[in-house]
């Protein structure tokens, strides 16, 4: 008898045991994370956790004893006890001595993560719809990251790759062991900056400078989404971090400098149709497509269609103040500041070409530059 | 001088035999408490049909990663209204209809204290509703920016459409605000002599309680929606950073009510369960005095939580202490409560019709929403959890299971005294069983899928939270269609139910069960003693 109990305890916990092997693979749980403030940001999940799962056996344990016991098909009678004001005091005392034991811990640790004092690494994190900026503070290195998934794994026209809508085309690259301070803040609408393995969640808001920091103690690399409702992109807005050696960081700082050196320099060329054609192309799909379609079609009436639009077919100067300062009012954002000057140029003659926009224009950075100087 | 002697005549002439009038005439202009109890129940069940497919659509589209049925901008639309339909449409009107029904006849009042204003109370609803769904319909679609329209994307970055948003949640306010002056002055100038305060029975006192929440928030509301109103119209900057504006200002401006918010529709829904639970367990009620001072504590407290939404806005780190602290403390009542319901039923002598059965989960899943409110309230976990699926399990333990639960336990337990006729036992049964275990395969893996870092409001996922999400839709429409089974078995009792008697329940207490069953026209037209 005995044995065969055992045998249908085992067949009942196997679930669960297989539940705890996959875990990882599932995510059950927060995850761990790789900094101080984030492993005692877990122990606090887990240690509340675990004082609910104990009043809850305890609470549930007395119903259930009640319902199986003390139901009127069992005979049972009802006795006519209707207060004790030592059994209510009691239940009031009680949590509330285990709500001060919760909250001394989680003080202790809110504070922590409030201390931005001390920082080695300043970053700057903007929100825009829908990508992320990141300026890193004192070394003039700054750019956009964009969702990278392709539209055709989004379509399901392309089987999905493992980190499906978990990667960018430029990665937050940080070095591991230094005190490194995020200030967040956003260009349009309220977002929110978000990486589970640090534990910091932050939202970006227009106006206002948020700030956050984290140390991670392991290289590796760390994906987050943007947290906020943000408008019709904002499951596509992911965040990727690479943590890296120290020595590795600097050397990318580097790297970083020189490509946008290069980039300057590029002002100066001049380049025919087809090729300002290819580099506006990446840089449409990249930076105008969510809104106005690969296609040019735009969704109207929020995100107006370019294809023979009056601006793209109208004057050059008019669709260039449009692209450079934006629409005030709308969500036409000025890229002004976020595009460089030949991706300017590029991303122009590409809207006055493409689809049928057959205008032959050939606008080229030093139009941009001009124009800017009026 | 005629005149009053012409209304003494009529006075004498009307009496309790006095019909309802016929046909259509009898539900656009009825001032009687019962007619429009009756019509805010069905109203909110259409809306809640509603807002479920609305629900269902999402879970549709949520069933596979990568978009499939619909495009990110209607997933917007569906979740901004479902979550709107849902709050506004179906939890509370279902409350005001359930008051409408049962306050008077459980202080012995012959009907609301103003029954025309009741009238209009109701009737402004269905054109409220009409004014925001039929945004679905417009250029440029539905309001897209989640139930919580956070400034500035509700307003700079809205659709045209934000206008019609704006008008309706004004008429529904103006509708709630009107339902919760009547019923606070029938609770207050109508009861039956001898029935005094600590008296009444504890639906009418959480309803009291729930009143005065609603006349506290809901201008706040209507402050907020106009602030917007200027804000996209009229050139003001309340919200807009780059007029001098505040974007945060909206989310405390909107918290202030929306916390309340959420005790309005609980807290009708614990007087429900403190009704069923000593009728069923044959026992009176546990701690009745620390049960209504809980309802009172959880009431004042929750005009000093609000913050507790808005952890990760930056507020400075006393700020967050306060809010912490003072969202834990809320604990405290809410664990009262659930620890007096279950001494209630501890040595009773219990049986498990319907009613009791969606009581019974309601108190445990209920709990189990207040323990991941307890998480939540930690400052820095929540900082892993805000805006994750973990907040969206947490809010519909609380709602589904803890509101609508009750809804369906009132409806259940006061159903044979409204039509005089009994449901079917069998289907009631069948339909607490498939709504709980839907409901649970619904929302339980939220919780893993918030833990594990899917953030709420996407319309597509990263692959590792595909398996919950599929079990979750799966959930959703068992849950979904077992409400039809619902509707049919409301349909079939008030046809042909087996006749109910005056009592009803063995041993239920309080003076709607003294009127006969179906409930008269008018009742109580002379108080009933209360000793």
């Amino acid at each position: 008898m005995r044995a065969r109990l055992l045998h249908w305890a085992l067949i009942l916990l196997l679930p669960a045991i297989h539940a705890a092997d996959v875990s990882a693979e599932y995510g059950l749980n927060m995850p761990r994370g790789v900094t101080d403030v984030s492993h005692s940001v877990y122990d606090l999940h887990m240690t509340i956790f675990w004082i609910c799962v104990a009043i809850g056996v305890v609470v549930f344990g007395v119903m259930f004893y009640s319902i199986f016991k003390h139901r009127k098909s069992k005979g049972a009678v009802a006795a006519q006890f209707h207060e004790s004001t030592t059994v209510e005091v009691l239940w009031t005392i009680v949590p509330v001595i285990i709500l001060v034991a919760m909250a001394w811990p989680a003080t202790k640790t809110l504070i922590e993560m409030y201390d931005t004092a001390d920082s080695e690494v300043d970053i700057k994190v903007t929100g825009y719809q829908w990508k992320w900026r990141y300026e890193y503070l004192g070394t003039g290195v700054d750019f956009f990251s964009n969702l990278s998934t392709p539209k055709d794994e989004i379509y399901n026209a392309k089987e999905k790759n493992e980190n499906y809508l978990l990667e960018v085309d430029n990665e937050l690259v940080v070095p591991i062991n230094k005190k490194i301070r995020f200030l967040i803040t956003a260009n349009d609408v309220i977002h929110s900056w978000w990486v589970p393995d640090f534990a910091v969640k932050k939202d970006a808001i227009p106006g206002f400078i948020n700030e956050s920091w984290t140390r991670i103690n392991e290289p590796g690399i760390y994906r987050g989404q943007c947290t906020e409702l943000c408008g019709k992109d904002h499951g596509f807005m992911p965040i990727v971090v690479r943590a890296v050696e120290e020595d590795e960081y600097q050397s990318w700082i580097i790297a970083k400098q020189e490509e946008a050196k290069a980039e300057a320099a590029l002002a100066k060329l001049t380049f025919t149709l087809e090729e300002q054609m290819v580099r506006g192309e990446e840089v449409y799909n990249t930076n105008c497509a969510a809104c106005h379609q690969a296609n040019g079609a735009g969704i109207p009436p929020a995100f107006p269609a370019l294809k023979a639009s009056a601006i793209a077919l109208g004057p050059v100067d008019k669709h260039i103040e449009v692209v450079v300062n934006g629409v005030a009012g709308s969500a036409m954002q000025a890229y002004g500041g976020q595009l460089s000057d030949v991706d300017m140029a590029a991303v122009i003659t590409y809207e006055r070409n493409a689809w049928g926009n057959d205008t032959g224009d050939n606008v080229s950075a030093k139009d941009i530059v001009e124009f800017k100087k009026k | 001088m005629s005149a009053t002697a012409e209304t003494a005549i009529e006075n004498t002439h009307s009496d309790e035999h006095h019909g309802p009038a016929k046909g259509i005439a009898r539900w656009l202009f009825t001032t009687n408490h019962k007619d429009i109890g009756s019509m805010y129940l069905w109203f909110s069940f259409i809306m809640f049909l509603l807002g479920g497919c609305m629900a269902l659509t999402i879970r549709a589209e949520l069933f596979q990663p990568g978009l499939q049925l619909i495009e990110p901008e209607f997933f917007n639309q569906m979740t901004t209204l479902h979550g709107l339909i849902m709050v506004f449409g179906a939890v509370m009107p279902a409350f005001v209809g359930l008051a409408n029904w049962m306050i008077p006849l459980m202080v012995g009042a012959p009907d609301m204290a103003l029954p025309r204003m009741n009238n209009w109370s109701f009737w402004i609803l269905p054109f409220a509703f009409s004014l925001l769904v039929s945004t679905l319909f417009m250029e440029g679609g539905a309001p897209n920016f989640g139930w919580t329209f956070y400034a500035p994307l509700s307003t700079t970055y809205a659709p045209d459409t934000v206008t019609y948003f704006i008008f309706g949640v004004h008429m529904m306010g103006i509708s709630s605000i009107m339902g919760a002056i009547n019923v606070i002055a029938t609770i207050l100038n109508m009861r039956a002599p001898g029935m005094t305060l600590m008296k009444m029975p504890l639906f009418v006192w959480t309803w009291l309680i729930t009143a005065f929440l609603l006349i506290a928030v809901m201008p706040v509301l209507a402050g907020v929606v106009t602030m917007m109103l200027m804000d996209v119209h009229f050139g003001t900057s309340f919200f807009n950073a780059a007029g001098g504006g505040d974007p945060v200002l909206f989310q405390h401006i909107f918290w202030f009510f929306g916390h309340p918010e959420v005790y309005i529709m609980i807290l009708p829904a614990f007087g429900v369960v403190s009704q069923i639970i000593p009728t069923f367990s044959r026992k009176p009620l546990f701690g009745y005095h620390s049960m209504v001072y809980a309802v009172g504590s959880i009431a004042i407290l929750s005009f000093i939580v609000w913050a507790h939404h808005m952890f990760t806005v930056g507020m400075p780190l006393f700020g967050e202490l306060f809010f912490m602290y003072a969202t834990m403390l809320i604990a405290v009542p809410t664990g009262v409560k659930v620890f007096n319901w279950i001494a209630t039923m501890f040595r009773g002598s219990l049986t498990f019709e319907t009613p009791m059965l969606f009581s019974i989960a309601f108190v445990v899943l209920f709990t189990i929403g207040g323990f991941s409110g307890l998480m939540l309230a930690i400052a820095p976990s929540d900082f892993q959890y805000h805006d994750t699926y973990f907040v969206v399990a947490h809010f519909h333990y609380v709602l589904v299971p803890g509101a609508i639960f009750g809804i369906f336990a009132a409806v259940y337990y006061w159903l044979p005294k409204w039509c005089g006729r009994m449901y079917s036992e069998a289907l009631g049964k069948w339909h607490f069983w498939l709504s709980f275990v839907g409901m649970n395969l619904a929302f339980f893996p939220m919780h893993f899928l918030g833990l594990a870092g899917m953030p709420r409001r996407i319309p597509d996922y990263a692959l590792q939270f595909a398996d919950f999400n599929q079990i979750s839709t799966v959930g959703a429409f068992m849950f979904g269609s077992t409400q039809l089974l619902f509707l049919y078995l409301v349909i079939k009792a008030i046809r042909s139910g087996e006749p109910a008697t005056d009592q009803v329940w063995e041993s239920a207490e309080g003076l709607e069960w003294t009127i006969p069953s179906p409930a008269p026209y008018h009742t109580f037209s002379t108080p009933p003693e209360v000793k």
